[in-house]
C-alpha cells in the first residue's frame, strides 16, 4: 500500500504540489493531469527520487525519505526515455546489471536475464546491441531490468509516451498483467479502460479521484 | 548510426580471451610504445595491432568505419608534427597514437562490458583493505565506455538536426544542444541508476 499523506512540495518559491493525500490501494492506478500539474514530482516521491518538503509519503509503512534503499528495493520504477535507462551495451548484461549485488554466479545472472528477456518478446536478444533496438523494444528491456529485481511496485513515468500506437497498447496491456501494483502517470487516457482507479492532479491538487470513466470524464471537462 | 567501438558479438580467440587479461594486455601495450622509440619497432606493433582485426573476425564495414576516423585525424597530427619538428618524430607520434587507438577500439569490439567490471573488480578486490571500492570502480569503468556510445549518438543526432536547419558552420548550433542534451542524459541516467539501486550501497 502506498500512503501520501498532506504532500506538499515546492521547488524554491514554487509550490509544486499541496496537501495531496491518497490511500492506493488498488492494483493498477493511473496518474493524469496537465504538463506541469505535479504527476512525476509526486510519482518520484514513491521511491525516494524526490522528498516532499511537506508531509510523508509510505509505502507499506516505510518512509522512502528516511529509507530510501529500503523502499527502492521494492519498488520499481520506468522512465519515459529508454535510452537513458539502458546503461549496458548488450541487452542481456543490461538485465543481468540488475542482479549484480544479488550475490548470484554469472551463470545464473544470466540464465535470469535471458528468461527475463524471452518472456516478454525479447527472445534471442541477449547479445544485441541495446541501442540498436527499436523504442518499443528499448523500453520493454527496461521493463525486463526492472522486473528482473522482482519488485512489489512498479512506477512507470510516460512509459509510452515515445512509442507507436501498437507497442502503446502492447505495452499497457502487459503491465496491467503484471502481479505487481501499478502506478502509472500518462497521457495516453484511452489505455487507461481496464485500470482500477485514476487520479487527475491539477496544479497540484487532486482534482478528481475515480474509476477511470468519471475520472477521465471530470478531466475532459476539466481541460476544455 | 552506430557508435564506434561497441562490442561486436563473436567467437574468436579475442573475444574468447579472459577480459582482465586483455585489459592488462592493453595496459602494458600503453606503457610499451611510451618507453619505445624506434618507428621500425613501432611499425612492427600497428602491425600486429591491424592483424588483430581479422583474427577478431571485425566486420569489413567496421574496419572501414575505424579507418575513415583515423586517416584525417592521423593525416592531420602527421602533417603538423612534420613541419614543426620533423619526419621521424612525426612518424613516431602517429603510430603511438595508431597502436593506442586501434588496440583500444580491438578491446571494446571484442570484450563485454560485464566481463570487464567483473574482472576489475576481482582485481582490486585485495584493495578493499586500503577502503577502495571494486564494486564502484568496476562501475564506473562500465559507465565510462557506456557514456563514450551515448556522447557520440548525442552528438551524432545533433549534427544531424544541425544539418536540417542547414547550420553547419555554427559552433552554437552544434555546442549548445549538444551540451543540454548530455547534461540532461547525465541527469536521467543518475535517476535511473538510483533507481536499480546503484546510488546507495
Ligand atoms: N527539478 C526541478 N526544479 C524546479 N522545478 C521543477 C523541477 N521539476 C519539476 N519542476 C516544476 O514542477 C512542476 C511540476 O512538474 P512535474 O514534472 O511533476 O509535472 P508533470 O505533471 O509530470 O508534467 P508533465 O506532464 O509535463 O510531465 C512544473 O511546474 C515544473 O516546472
Ligand atoms: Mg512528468
Amino acid at each position: 500500500m502506498i500512503e501520501f499523506e498532506g504532500i506538499g512540495h515546492r521547488y524554491g518559491e514554487h509550490a509544486v504540489l499541496d496537501d495531496v493525500t491518497l490511500r492506493l490501494t488498488e492494483q493498477r492506478v493511473a496518474f493524469v493531469g496537465a504538463n506541469g500539474s505535479g504527476k512525476s514530482t509526486l510519482a518520484r516521491m514513491i521511491n525516494g527520487l524526490v522528498h516532499p518538503t511537506g508531509g510523508r509519503v509510505l509505502v507499506d509503512g516505510v518512509d522512502p525519505a528516511r529509507q530510501g534503499r529500503a523502499v527502492r528495493n521494492r519498488v520499481g520504477f520506468v522512465f519515459t526515455n529508454p535510452d537513458s535507462q539502458i546503461v549496458m551495451p548488450t541487452a542481456g548484461e543490461d538485465v543481468a546489471f540488475s542482479l549484480r549485488k544479488k550475490g548470484l554466479s554469472r551463470a545464473e545472472r544470466e540464465r535470469r536475464a535471458s528468461g527475463m528477456l524471452a518472456r516478454y518478446g525479447l527472445a534471442g536478444y541477449e547479445e544485441h546491441p541495446a541501442h540498436q533496438l527499436s523504442g518499443g523494444q528499448k523500453q520493454l528491456l527496461a521493463l525486463c531490468s526492472m522486473l528482473v529485481l522482482e519488485p512489489d511496485v512498479l512506477v512507470c513515468d510516460e512509459p509510452t509516451t515515445l512509442l507507436d500506437l501498437r507497442n502503446k497498447r502492447r505495452f499497457v496491456e502487459l503491465l496491467e498483467q503484471l502481479p505487481q501494483q501499478i502506478v502509472l502517470v500518462t497521457h495516453d487516457l484511452d489505455l487507461l479502460g481496464n485500470f482500477d482507479r485514476v487520479v487527475v492532479l491539477d496544479e497540484g491538487r487532486v482534482a478528481a479521484d475515480d474509476l477511470p470513466e468519471p475520472a477521465l470524464e471530470h478531466y475532459r471537462k476539466l481541460i476544455s | 548510426m552506430t557508435p564506434l567501438g561497441l562490442y561486436q558479438p563473436g567467437t574468436s580467440v579475442l573475444h574468447r580471451a579472459a577480459a582482465g587479461h586483455k585489459f592488462l594486455a592493453l595496459l602494458a601495450l600503453a606503457v610499451l610504445i611510451f618507453v619505445v622509440h624506434s618507428p621500425v619497432w613501432l611499425g612492427v606493433t600497428a602491425l600486429a595491432v591491424t592483424l588483430g582485426y581479422p583474427v577478431a573476425r571485425v566486420s569489413p564495414r567496421r574496419c572501414l568505419q575505424l579507418v575513415r576516423l583515423l586517416v584525417p585525424v592521423l593525416g592531420l597530427v602527421f602533417a603538423a608534427q612534420w613541419w614543426l619538428v620533423g619526419f621521424d618524430s612525426a612518424a613516431v607520434v602517429c603510430l603511438r597514437l595508431l597502436v593506442t587507438l586501434g588496440a583500444a577500439n580491438l578491446f571494446t569490439l571484442t570484450t563485454r562490458v560485464d566481463d570487464l567490471v567483473t574482472a576489475v573488480e576481482r582485481g582490486l578486490r585485495p584493495t578493499r583493505r586500503f577502503g577502495v571500492r571494486p564494486e564502484r570502480l568496476g562501475l564506473l569503468v562500465g559507465l565510462t565506455l557506456q557514456a563514450v556510445a551515448a556522447l557520440s549518438m548525442i552528438a551524432g543526432q545533433t549534427r544531424e538536426a544541425q544539418r536540417a536547419r542547414s547550420a553547419e558552420r555554427s559552433l552554437p548550433a552544434f555546442a549548445v544542444p549538444f551540451l543540454i542534451r548530455t547534461l540532461r542524459h547525465a541527469d536521467e541516467l543518475g535517476e535511473a541508476l538510483a533507481a536499480r539501486g546503484v546510488d546507495d550501497d
